[in-house]
């Protein structure tokens, strides 16, 4: 028991370390700017199919969902501002978040932790170059800065396949949908979306690295540490959501 | 393909071990080591897997710190290093890794171009052209240059890992097992390629194996390491003038006596 608590307290201590020496890391040139970019590439562009589609489902769905409680009180008029309240303040920074930790976080897991297996981090290091500004640094500033545009990309599609539901139902044309959809989002709903997907895009980068970074024992370990970037990625995703939640309740009233 | 010799100079060590030990949890892997490089020198460390050789490298090139002891290179204690002083450092020193440890996403270009860009910011397009392909002639591989490292084969994997560290003009050569899991014409190759090397760039090197033919045709001198220790050293007929059991396997293993 003993021994499983010291082993949590040096784990805790070695990932406060790791996001410190990210922190020291990220204003210390040289910049790795097209390594950035091209981590930028690979979480952002390709994950947009994926996004895509999740994105319109979920604004399809949630109308569809939400339509026969609204019409038991004849309030079905009210529909394009549920739905542009949900969708901003809460599904589409979640939704974007949970796709890119299954996706993007497992990725760079097994990517990093591949490389640690294989002695990849350890060849750069003795080259002469800093890994963890090359490896680290760069992706979780990839993911910081697209999980945000993701979240908006998201908020776009997931609105547009609520258009498409309301203006099938209840006839309502694309203007006054988002007229209605703007009027019902305030200032603070747009910043509570960038808090939030910026945070989420963070922890999913440094959570990933952090797994892979960490790796061992062969291939078992890349594996592993693909499986724990997804887990502790979505768990903290989850955790983060409710203190942000209260903070912006907070600020509201 | 054995040695002609090379220009050692007895009076200059640039590597310095003394008194170093090493322990994983209960397992101690090196006890008390001292050991001397000299310039110019190819020095074999012989020993069992699992022995701690592959350790000394690491304390070499500062990837591991010692529990005990001092490790100096080029006149600088590693141990005592800054960040920013062992990657300068770095640069003097070659390291090949056992399984090439090659960047798996990018082409054989792009692996050997990219310590030099990091390192050597100066240089132009065409500068760092002209260094990629001296050191691929010099491994032998111009062909390989836009292959992916999934593509080639273990030995050439070797040679271009070779080739990486060598675009960095080290004054020191590492290798970790330079032949391990190669066949026996390849394994011969690469051993010429360490001779070459030494030659060429004047390195002085450490080579890390339990290779006898590749211990006979590229070491100056040998050390062997036994339980932790190197309790053996000299040249690869003396080393083996023993009945020591845990010696002698060794020979008969490899010359199959």
């Amino acid at each position: 028991m003993l021994n499983k608590i010291q082993r949590i307290l040096i784990e805790l201590a070695n990932i406060h370390r790791f996001v410190m020496r990210f922190y020291r890391e990220v204003f210390r040139p040289p910049y790795e700017f097209k390594e950035i970019v091209r981590q930028c590439y690979e979480v952002g562009w390709k994950s947009l199919p994926l996004i895509s589609l999740t994105g319109f489902i979920t604004g399809v769905v949630f109308t569809n969902q939400s339509r026969p409680s609204l019409a038991e009180f004849g309030a079905t008029s009210w529909l394009p501002a549920l739905i542009s309240i949900a969708i901003i303040r809460a599904l589409a920074p979640l939704v974007t978040a949970l796709i890119a930790s299954g996706k993007v976080g497992s990725q760079i897991g097994a990517e990093l932790g591949s490389m640690k297996v294989t002695e990849q981090i350890d060849a750069m290091e003795v080259s002469g170059t800093n890994p963890f500004k090359f490896l680290v640094v760069s992706r979780v500033l990839a993911t910081t800065i697209t999980i945000p545009i993701l979240s908006f990309y998201t908020a776009a599609v997931a609105l547009f396949g609520a258009f498409l539901s309301v203006n099938r139902v209840e006839d309502t044309s694309f203007r006054v949908y988002f007229d209605q959809v703007f009027d019902a989002v305030t200032y603070l709903d747009i910043f509570s979306l960038v808090l939030k997907a910026v945070v989420f895009g963070f922890t999913i980068g440094i959570v990933g690295c952090y797994q892979g970074y960490h790796s061992s024992k062969g291939t078992e370990g890349v594996g592993r540490a693909a499986n724990w970037a997804v887990v502790m990625s979505m768990f903290l995703v989850f955790i983060e959501e409710i203190l942000i939640v209260q903070i912006i309740q907070a600020m509201r009233a | 393909m054995l040695k002609t010799g090379g220009h050692i100079n007895h009076d200059v060590q640039v590597i310095t071990v003394k008194h170093v030990s090493k322990s994983f949890g209960d397992n101690h892997v090196l006890r008390d080591v001292d050991l001397e490089l000299f310039q110019g020198e190819n020095l074999v460390v012989l020993g069992r897997s699992g022995t701690g050789k592959s350790v000394l490298i690491k304390l070499i090139s500062g990837l591991l710190r010692p529990d005990s002891g001092t490790v100096e290179v080029l006149g600088e204690h590693v141990d005592e290093l800054d960040d920013k002083a062992l990657q300068r450092l770095r640069l003097k020193i070659g390291f090949s890794f056992q399984n090439s440890a090659l960047y798996d996403s990018m082409t054989v270009r792009e692996n050997l171009e990219f310590p030099l860009v990091r390192n050597k910011r100066h240089l132009s397009r065409a500068e760092i052209n002209h260094e990629v392909e001296d050191v691929l002639d010099a491994v032998g591989l111009m062909q390989a240059i836009n292959q992916m490292p999934s593509e080639l084969s273990g030995g050439q994997r070797k040679r271009i890992g070779i080739a990486r560290t060598l675009i960095l003009r080290p004054e020191i050569m590492l290798y970790d097992e330079p032949t391990a899991g190669l066949d026996p014409i390849t394994c011969i190759e690469v051993n010429g390629l360490i001779n070459e090397v030494q030659e060429k760039y004047k390195t002085s090197s450490i080579i890390i194996t339990h290779d006898l033919a590749c211990a006979k045709s590229v070491g100056d001198r040998i050390v062997m390491l036994l339980d932790g220790k190197f309790e053996r050293q000299g040249s690869f007929d003396e080393i083996f003038e023993t009945e020591d059991n845990r010696v002698k396997p060794f020979y008969d293993y490899n010359f199959i006596t």
